[in-house]
């Protein structure tokens, strides 16, 4: 799919450009964008590693741990399916807290986890559970507290003050992770009712 | 709003003053623990580097050729209905499905606009709160071996248009 459309927009980009009288602009801006990815990757290197460097220490310091159990509580209103005790819930912790550091690599493996033990819990059905559905949408919906890789783009072109976002970006992702739980709790709710029908 | 300006200061000291002290208290090495960990990092960059290259070539071909300006005002009609600036629709579009082409865009605004003006901070707060929608769900649920995702995909879709409007408010 990605292989086409990138094909595609190539392609059709240089025809425009050609249409246009542009066409001799086209070189540099293919070498100026190559120079422009691996310099942002410079100093993404440098804020990215300083981020997981720091979480690692959390990591073994325990406090990602606390973290991930004082989770608990919030899985029970979140996922009633799953019973307490059960695997599925640390798993959930862990991609959560994962996703809320910013440690994006670490999220996914949890969260894959955590899928398969909710289909167990669904019997191996091929059709999501209503927890399924409540993981997807909490965890699209980005629990990101410290959006890392904007602020390294931000700092590359020369922001005044790379982190002034920061607490607007929490404010909307708190605003976006409320509506996906207060529509998962509500969507539940209603498929329950209508299967008891 | 000024709270959200302090917390935008204080929130980085905070966290290595947890974390570092924390992890004294500990009695961890902590300066080795912070080195493997940074290794992470590294790889992760690393390995998005060649991606970041591919996309933000194609952006740099549609933002010369002129094809990026033409999108623009192809959705000027939706931005005039929901008052939200058309420059960004294509970032809002693009973001449900691939995380580092969004990247690319994001970066188009910046130099276009700088990242401090309205649209290029209005752009970051969307940028970070809103997940790859399709990408997401693709993974998750094929690993799974589900093929009826129920009312996923529009709780995902409300979630993330909350998070928009309230960026707009915000910022």
């Amino acid at each position: 799919m990605l292989n086409k459309i990138w094909g595609f927009l190539i392609v059709l980009g240089i025809c425009v450009a050609a249409l246009n009288g542009r066409i001799g602009n086209i070189s540099t801006a293919v070498i100026d964008s190559s120079r422009e990815a691996v310099s942002l990757c410079i100093t993404m290197l440098g804020i990215m590693s300083l981020w997981t460097g720091l979480m690692n220490i959390a990591k073994k310091a325990g406090i990602i741990d606390f973290l991930t159990r004082a989770m608990m509580p919030v899985l029970k209103f979140l996922f009633p399916g799953v019973p307490e005790g059960h695997r599925a819930n640390e798993y959930i912790a862990s991609n959560m807290i994962s996703n809320m550091l910013g440690l994006g690599w670490a999220a996914t493996p949890a969260g894959l986890k955590a899928m398969k033990e909710l289909k167990e819990l669904n019997n191996q059905s091929s059709t999501a559970s209503t927890d399924m559905c409540t993981f997807l949408i909490v965890n699209i919906s980005s629990l990101q507290l410290i959006p890392v890789n904007i602020i390294a783009y931000r700092t590359q072109y020369g922001s005044v003050s790379p982190t002034e976002i920061i607490g607007m970006g929490l404010a909307a992702t708190t605003v976006s992770t409320l509506a996906g739980v207060i529509f998962s709790v509500c969507a539940r709710n209603f498929v329950k009712k209508k299967d008891e029908r | 709003m000024r709270f959200l300006y302090y917390l935008s200061d204080g929130i980085i000291p905070f966290i290595f003053i947890i974390i570092v002290g924390y992890g004294l208290l500990n009695k961890i090495n902590i300066f080795d623990v912070f080195i493997e960990g940074a290794v992470d990092g590294f790889k992760t960059v690393y390995k998005i580097l060649p991606t970041l290259i591919g996309l933000m070539v194609m952006v740099g071909i549609l933002r010369v050729s002129g094809c990026l300006d033409y999108l623009v005002a192809f959705m000027k009609p939706v931005s005039r209905i929901t008052g939200f600036p058309s420059e960004l629709l294509p970032l809002v579009v693009v973001k449900m499905f691939s995380s580092s082409a969004a990247t690319s865009l994001l970066i188009d605004i910046y130099k276009q606009a700088g990242p401090d003006s309205y649209l290029g901070t209005l752009a970051s707060v969307i940028m970070s709160c809103s997940e790859t929608i399709f990408y997401t769900m693709s993974i998750y649920f094929v690993t799974a071996k589900v093929t009826k995702t129920r009312y996923t995909l529009i709780g995902a879709l409300i979630a993330g248009a909350a998070g928009i409007a309230a960026s707009m408010i915000i910022v």
